[in-house]
């Protein structure tokens, strides 16, 4: 059993607060993935969680213990680092076993965690060579594997496949799922890839300048996201946001007027939504449909279409101004200069967000 | 290396052209010229090592090691000079000189040894043969005739003892050093970084009273450790070492840290090893600074017992002595070791003084 | 990389040293983990620091306070209490003397410094631009397309591989009164003399001196050797008029040397050999490593700049003021710098070679701070200490000076 849990975890280098205070609880099993922009503090957070930065106020508790002061070899989580960080000078299975031979484990032991690494990880030819003789998969396998030997109770992945060409990174990112299956240990992997996010997490803790901007499934993400920043963040592509202003409000829901004119319903709480809010509405490109101009929420002249074959985009600006991209499924006949009516998705699909705060205005269900 | 080839254009020959053109004699010619004069007084020095003394005592300039020729007096008590007598026709005899009788020789026909008889000694011109004398090496280390002013084999080892020693220490203090300086963050690291480079500056040839009375002071004086120890914590090694180590990445140690290996294991068992390529620079410049040092051995040893070679030979140098074929002989030797560590490194040693512009 | 790692645990150790090196790794591990256990991992970078603080502090930083001290007191003693108290009795034995430029008028003290003084500055001005010119010749050289390059370099740097002691020794040997100096210039001047004695000869002569001047210009310039340019047709002409009178100006014999008697380089004293000879050793032992400096910045010119030059037509001379030197500014003021400062403390070939001699005519400025406090009866440590804070001075000025120059350069 292993969970984790962070109580109001800051840090500062100087003056600048890299962390401002994050409140996380990590259940045994699970595979939680830290994504965010570059500079959100997400590397930051993995490496306090690791030992290897001190935390500068607040608890990081493994197990129901505090580990702040335990040093990151003694608090028994292994890491896999975004440059693999490999041994240059020891062969593979050197690699694999100096951590083992620290902790003074038995040698039978050591040889025989080695050998059940390399064979999961199919690396049992490798185990004589030098990292420098080794392709980028093979590497990443062998990092994978430094950390699988110390039957850690925590995994921690930085960016482990951003130095990975975009196949490698496809099947590796298959391969670690399939270790999670298997292992069944607690895994925390930092990226900055929503894709990887969405595909391998059981949740997903968002992170923007040291604050958790939102921490759950990854539908739960896409469906309902908790404000504007995580709204774009998750999905591809982004999606649009008109501005309006609230006209109306009731117990069915809110009314948009559009600042590229026309109205939307969105049914969410009428709490907190008083008329005249400056709001966001948010509609993802896939839940646009093309339709007739009479019965269109907005008109749209597209500048440039994308066909792909199977989908296609639409990209163009509305009457104010706006930019906004539809995403089709088939191919279309739209081409550049054409205007175009839009219904602006499924009213259970809106999102509205209060434009000032980011937060985004309660769905009713 | 890679763009000499294509760089060569300014200076004269032009690519595209096959074969080397006039400009190109012309480089070689320069850089013969300049390899004669680097070597032809090292080789002139060889030649001059394997000359029996009395060849040196002659000033004899020939290239070779000529020797008269000698052969055993009619009684065998002594060696006479073998000349050659060209008689007034023309026809030439070798001849042993027995002695002068006014302008005469008295001399006897190596063909008819019994037979003395006098000849002008204007007939007569020596009769060298090219004789190397190896025993100017054999007789100061291994003979029994060892110099008295001059045990090769002490000043031998304390040079060895020195270098050795001295190297290891500077190797692992100044590594110490570096890795402090480079891979933690604490108080002063910067301003320890500056003082340091700026030592860099400072000759040490300015302090050298202040530190024979500090050495001194510590009873170090004619003691090898007095040449050791001073000159271990070198600004050069630091500084060379520390930029190195700024280039092995940092994850590599988490990565140690993570695997639960204590700071000096990661020193020694990750930062050492991925070191090697500065270490190595270092580790050539201290056998090159240690083994060739002069001025501080010179001020801290006064005792011959503990000279090193270059202070034995510095010394046997300055005595007006007739031993200049054992003092060719010893420089010989003292030269080869580095002669021999740099022609097998040479490659080494070339591109990673050129790249650490450090001496 | 060499071959040092940790011993693979799969069986024995396959190399000794690894497994050597893992051991005293291991053993040294018990007393430092123990320490850190006690302390803490940040600290362990003092730790790390200590025995070089400690040396460092000892060895060098201490006594550079010291000598300041030593400097204002007088006495024979290496003992710091013994040593009495003389203010500034030691800079003005050294300085208080009627004319600086003429050690001669000084008192002894003063006499054997400023002596030091000028010859050391004599040497420096003299022997820094020659070598970094001959220096940056040779890597020019070495930087064209030349077979073998790493045999030459090789060659030129041996020397510096070997100790003053020994380089002092050779050229000793080289420059004695019957040495192979004084043969080898015995056989040139009989060479020369006998071709001399031609016209022939001195036809061939001069229309070879032409021929080889104008290939060094068009060397050092990169001119085409096919153009016939104004300054080869002056050449001609020079050369021409020179047979002339060669031929039929003046009787035989009239460009003939006489007789050659050899010359005792390193004794004569009123030849100023002794100097040249000083400057032309010292040159030999250090040319090969500001070659091998230089060389590394003209190799490290991105070869495209050459390139693109060639396709705006530069030519080359112009290539090389304009491209060539600039770019290699750098390197060239590492190198002044490193060769003015090494060049100030010169001693040990010199005191080898020559001692100061003849008479004090190649006595440097550390000569006379090791001979203050080293040699004979009376040890002015004083006197010495003074001189080094006075040459200290000297030193950081120079340094300053240059760092401002260099500054200004890169401002500019």
């Amino acid at each position: 059993m292993a969970t984790l849990e962070l109580r109001q975890v800051t840090k500062s280098f100087g003056a600048t607060n890299v962390i401002k205070g994050i409140d996380l609880s990590i259940d045994h099993g699970e595979f939680i993935v830290f994504v965010g922009p570059s500079g959100c503090g997400k590397s930051t957070l993995l490496r306090m969680i690791a030992g290897l930065e001190q935390v500068s106020t607040g608890e990081v508790v493994i197990d129901g213990d505090t580990v702040n002061d335990i040093p990151a070899a003694a608090r028994g989580l292994a890491m896999v680092f975004q440059s693999y960080a490999l041994y240059p000078h020891m062969s593979v299975r050197q690699n694999l076993s100096f951590g083992l031979e620290n902790l003074k484990t038995p040698k039978p032991e050591i040889e025989r965690r080695v050998a059940e690494a390399a064979r999961m990880l199919r690396m049992d030819q490798l185990l004589e060579r030098r990292p420098g003789q080794l392709s980028g998969g093979q590497r990443q396998r062998v990092a994978i594997g430094r950390a699988v030997v110390r039957e850690p109770r925590v995994f921690l992945f930085d960016e482990p496949l951003s130095n990975l060409d975009a196949e490698l990174r496809v099947q590796m990112r298959v391969e670690i799922g399939a270790l999670h299956q298997r292992l069944g240990n607690t895994m925390i992997y930092v990226t900055h890839d929503q894709v990887e996010a969405m595909t391998m997490a059981d949740r997903i803790a968002v992170l923007k300048d040291g604050r958790l901007e939102q921490f759950g499934r990854p539908l739960d993400l896409y469906n309902r996201p908790a404000n504007l920043f995580v709204a774009g963040f998750i999905g591809s592509p982004r999606m649009n946001f008109l501005g309006g202003t609230v006209k109306g409000a009731d117990g069915a829901g809110v009314t948009l007027a559009l600042d590229a004119g026309g109205e939307v319903a969105v049914p969410c709480r009428q709490e907190g939504a008083a008329p005249g809010l400056k709001v966001k509405l948010g509609v993802r490109p896939e839940h646009i449909q093309l339709v007739e101009p009479g019965v269109a929420d907005v008109m749209l002249s597209v500048s440039l279409t994308e066909q792909l074959g199977g989908e296609s985009y639409l990209h163009g600006q509305l009457a104010s101004g706006e930019a906004l991209s539809v995403r089709l499924t088939g191919q279309t006949a739209v081409s550049r200069g054409d205007t175009v009516g839009l219904r602006l998705a499924e009213p259970a699909l809106r999102h509205a967000f209060d434009a000032g705060t980011g937060q985004v205005l309660q769905p009713l269900v | 290396m890679i763009n000499a080839t294509d760089v060569s254009g300014f200076l004269g020959r032009r690519r595209g052209r096959s074969g080397p053109d006039w400009s190109d004699w012309l480089a070689y010619a320069y850089l013969a010229m300049g390899v004669l004069v680097v070597l032809l007084p090292i080789f002139w020095m060889f030649m001059s090592s394997i000359k029996s003394p009395r060849a040196l005592v002659e000033n004899d300039p020939r290239l070779l090691p000529y020797e008269q020729l000698t052969t055993p007096s009619q009684d065998g008590a002594r060696r006479l000079g073998v000349f050659v007598w060209t008689r007034p026709d023309g026809t030439q005899a070798d001849v042993a000189f027995v002695g002068p009788r006014g302008i005469n020789a008295r001399v006897f026909d190596l063909a008819r040894p019994d037979e003395v008889i006098e000849v002008p000694r204007s007939q007569l011109t020596r009769k060298d043969i090219v004789q190397p004398r190896f025993e100017n090496y054999t007789e100061p280390t291994i003979g029994s005739t060892q110099s008295r002013n001059f045990n090769f084999l002490r000043y031998f080892w304390n040079s060895t003892f020195v270098t050795v020693v001295a190297t290891l220490l500077t190797l692992v203090v100044n590594a110490m050093a570096a890795f402090a300086l480079s891979k933690y963050k604490f108080r002063g690291r910067d301003a320890m970084v500056i003082v340091i480079v700026s030592t860099l500056l400072i000759p040490p040839t300015v302090i050298l009273v202040p530190l024979f009375i500090t050495v001194s002071s510590l009873g170090m004086l004619n003691s090898l450790w007095g040449v050791i120890i001073p000159a271990i914590a070198t600004p050069t090694g630091v500084f060379l070492l520390r930029q190195y180590m700024l280039t092995i990445p940092d994850e590599l140690l988490e990565a140690a840290r993570m695997d639960g290996a204590s700071e000096w294991k990661i020193f020694w068992r990750i930062m050492l090893p991925l070191s090697m390529p500065a270490l190595s620079v270092l580790a050539i410049l201290s056998v090159m600074w240690r083994w060739n040092d002069f001025m501080w051995p010179l001020i801290v040893l006064t005792q011959s017992e503990v000279f090193t070679l270059q202070l034995g030979l510095s010394t046997f140098k300055g005595e007006l002595n007739d031993n200049m074929h054992h003092l060719l002989a010893m420089t010989v030797l003292t030269l080869l070791p580095v002669t021999l560590v740099f022609v097998v490194l040479q490659k080494h040693i070339t591109t990673g003084i050129a790249n650490t512009g450090l001496k | 990389m060499a071959d040092v790692t940790a011993p693979s645990p799969a069986g024995p150790a396959r190399n000794p040293v690894g497994w050597l090196w893992g051991k005293l790794g291991d053993a040294l591990d018990g007393p430092f983990g123990a320490l850190q256990a006690h302390i803490g991992a940040n600290r362990m970078a003092y730790v790390f620091l200590l025995p070089n603080v400690l040396v460092f502090g000892v060895f060098s930083f201490w006594p550079m306070l010291l000598n300041f001290y030593i400097a204002f007191t007088g006495g024979q003693s290496v003992i710091l209490a013994d040593r009495p108290f003389v203010g500034l009795d030691n800079f003005r034995e050294l300085l208080d003397c009627p004319s600086w430029l003429d050690p001669k008028t000084c008192p002894v003290s003063g006499f054997s410094f400023w002596t030091g003084v000028w010859n050391t500055l004599f040497f420096a001005v003299v022997q820094v631009p020659i070598m970094i010119v001959v220096a940056l010749a040779t890597a020019l050289v070495l930087n064209r397309d030349i077979r073998a390059r790493g045999f030459w370099r090789a060659v030129y740097f041996y020397p510096v591989m070997l100790s003053p002691v020994v380089v002092a020794v050779i050229w000793d040997w080289v420059l004695k009164r019957r040495g192979i100096l004084n043969a080898l210039l015995e056989d040139g001047v009989g060479a020369w003399n006998w071709l001399m004695s031609f016209y022939v000869g001195r036809l061939s002569f001069f229309l070879f001196g032409a021929f080889l001047f104008d290939c060094l210009l068009a060397m050092v310039f990169g001119r085409k050797p096919n153009s016939w340019s104004n300054r080869t047709r002056l050449i001609a002409a020079i050369s021409l008029v020179l047979i002339y009178i060669s031929v039929f100006g003046t009787a035989a014999g009239s460009f003939t040397l006489p007789e050659y008697r050899p010359i005792n380089w390193l004794i004569d004293v009123r030849s100023g050999w002794p100097m040249f000879w000083v400057i032309f050793v010292y040159t030999w032992g250090h040319l090969g490593f500001y070659m091998l400096i230089l060389l590394a910045g003209l190799q490290a010119i991105p070869k495209d700049l050459y390139e693109a030059a060639e396709m705006d037509g530069t030519s080359r001379s112009r290539a090389f003021w304009r491209i060539t030197l600039p770019l290699l500014m750098p390197t060239m003021i590492v190198v002044l710098v490193l060769s003015l400062i090494r060049a100030f403390q010169v001693f040990d070939e010199v005191y080898v070679l020559t001692g100061g001699g003849p008479g004090q005519a190649t006595k440097m400025i550390i000569q006379h701070i090791y001979e203050s406090a080293f040699i004979g009866d009376a040890k002015r440590y004083g006197i010495a200490a003074a001189s080094s804070v006075l040459v200290a001075g000297l030193l950081l000025l120079l340094t300053l000076a240059q760092l401002a120059a260099t500054r200004k350069k890169a401002g500019g």
